[in-house]
């Protein structure tokens, strides 16, 4: 049985373009883009292309390109990198209570150390609530952190609205200002992403969310924000991550980054069709279900429901033995037994919210494999239906 | 989000994906309910308890359950574990007894090897108070 993989926004296959595009940098040209010979040269630049290819993808200058180990590095490089410039515990600091946990859990060390954190609320959709934004900066707001999309009920969130009201706010003040990072780890495969565009000082990425490696991770810098180091070695990388640089996962990066950019219009509107395949069909054939997260502004290869009368994870097993790889928010999956949090702070009652599943479709997901997961799930939610205690 | 299905032994995910005395039983002797729902996982034992040569038997006894695979399987194997059996052997069911037969747990796992172990002796003592 061929499986359908339908949890693309966990990680992705490594795409054949881009194991060909690092192949040479295992092996034959192994070098240390540090060294001075020429092996190290031969690596230096192949570093420093990806680096201009990611950055013109971007809209950004070359050396506003900062690699890392992973997302959740650059989330952490972003937000302690930024704190850390400025004498301890000054500045207050916003974020929502929907972030992935790279940076909602940084916000909550940094709460525990003695930071003021503001936690936007976001509406039953999931969308931050700008008007709370609005309300909670302060003369001495240091940093907000908001997500570019959810990654696990998959909306869209109101980044350009936000990077205008902290534009807003900038303006005329001389001495202090406030910076905007966002996490759009879960937005670049389909949507159009420009740092300009949306104001942002900082903003997250990993290829491992479109066909690239795992193990590297992008953080764009803007040119004048000065961020400090999370610890300390070397000069790589402008001395924000020291430590010698992953060559072939950061070449392979800039070939996700390519093929991705190229293909993001039409990859966007094949997996938008698929996707509404599957949220039409499971709310068509499934009683006692919901869609989780905003119909409209919805990541288009992202489908997320919540099951009434079900647990996640029993939901996950059964259709792994289909199988169908997906994933849930449910407690039970969680390890702390707790639902997750993106979808209690979107109003959803615990007992429904344990039942969660969530479908992320990507470059490979076909028709077939939604039809599949459709003549299968209604079955699969009735079997565990039949398991739950009429009370 | 994480699938813990490969953290599962293969006796687990038997017991979960082909449970055994699934159901209800209609005028139990005794009946066990733990759990609840904002917690996410409700477990249900339904006992019917016979006499034999003076000792108290369960003759029958039929679980259903929502929650984790752990959870169904936990049920699962209990009702196996206490059919057939005294009450007196049924209450001194541990839960750790529940876990080794299941060829262990995820470590994350084991509280809802106290919940299925917490169930039979509320149905006993359903049981008993109904006397
Ligand atoms: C929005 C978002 N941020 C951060 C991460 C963390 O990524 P990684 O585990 O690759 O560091 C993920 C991946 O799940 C994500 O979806
Ligand atoms: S029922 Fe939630 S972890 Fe087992």
């Amino acid at each position: 049985m061929d499986k359908v993989y339908l949890d693309y926004a966990a990680t992705t296959p490594v795409r054949p373009e881009v194991v060909e595009a690092m192949r040479p940098y295992w092996g034959e040209k192994f070098g240390n883009a540090s060294s001075l010979h020429s092996f190290g040269k031969e690596a230096r630049i192949a570093v420093e292309e990806a680096r201009e290819k990611i950055a013109s993808i971007l809209n950004a200058e070359t050396e506003e390109i900062v690699f890392t180990g992973s997302i959740t590095e650059s989330d952490n490089l972003a937000i302690l990198g930024l704190t850390g410039r400025f004498p301890e515990k000054v500045g207050q600091l916003i974020t929502s209570e929907i972030e992935h946990h790279a940076v909602l859990d940084t916000f909550i060390t940094l709460e525990k150390r003695g930071y003021r954190v503001s936690y936007l609320p976001v509406n039953q959709e999931g969308q931050v609530n700008l008007k709370a934004l609005e309300e909670a900066l302060r003369t001495k707001t240091l940093l907000v952190s908001v997500m570019s999309a959810n990654n696990e009920v998959g909306t869209i969130e109101p980044v350009e609205e936000i990077g205008e009201i902290i534009n807003a706010f900038n303006k005329g003040k001389k001495d202090w200002r406030v910076y905007f990072h966002t996490d759009a780890a879960a937005f670049f495969e389909y949507l159009p992403l420009d740092v300009k565009r949306l104001k942002v000082d900082l903003l997250s990425l990993g290829p491992h969310k479109f066909g690239g490696p795992k193990g590297v991770g992008v953080l764009y810098v803007k040119k004048d924000v000065s961020l400090s180091p999370l610890y300390f070695g070397g000069h790589q990388e402008f001395g924000l991550c020291p430590g010698t640089e992953a060559v072939p996962l950061i070449v392979g990066a800039a070939k996700a980054f390519e093929l991705a950019s190229k293909e993001k219009e039409e990859n966007k509107n094949r997996v938008t069709v698929l996707r509404d395949r599957l949220i039409k069909g499971v709310l068509e054939k499934i009683p006692g279900v919901f869609l989780t997260g905003d119909a409209e502004r919805r990541l288009p290869g992202l489908a997320s429901f919540s099951f009434r009368d079900v647990e996640g994870e029993a939901v996950l097993l059964r259709l792994d033995k289909e199988g169908i790889a997906a994933s849930s928010g449910s407690a039970c999956t969680s390890g702390e037994l707790k639902p997750s949090h993106v979808l209690l702070a979107m109003g959803i009652p615990p007992e429904e919210a344990h039942g969660s599943v969530r479908f992320s479709l990507g470059r490979e997901t076909t028709k077939e494999d939604i039809d599949y997961v459709l003549e299968k799930l209604p079955r699969v939610i009735e079997d565990i239906r039949k398991m739950t205690p009429k009370l | 989000m994480s699938d813990l299905s490969n953290l599962y032994s293969e006796k687990v995910l038997d017991h979960f994906q082909n449970p055994r005395n699934l159901g209800e039983i209609k005028n139990p002797d005794g009946v066990g309910t733990v759990g609840n729902r904002v917690c996410g996982d409700i477990m249900r034992l339904f006992i019917k308890v016979e006499e034999k040569n003076g000792e108290e038997i369960i003759k029958d006894v039929k679980f259903q359950t929502l929650g984790c695979g752990a959870a169904i399987a936990t049920s699962s194997i209990a009702t196996e574990l206490i059919k057939g059996k005294p009450l007196s052997q049924a209450l001194a069911l541990t839960n750790k007894a529940i876990a080794e037969a299941l060829g262990g747990l995820p470590k994350a796992k084991m509280h809802c090897s106290v919940l299925a172990a917490d169930a039979v002796k509320k149905a006993i003592e359903d049981f008993r108070r109904k006397k």
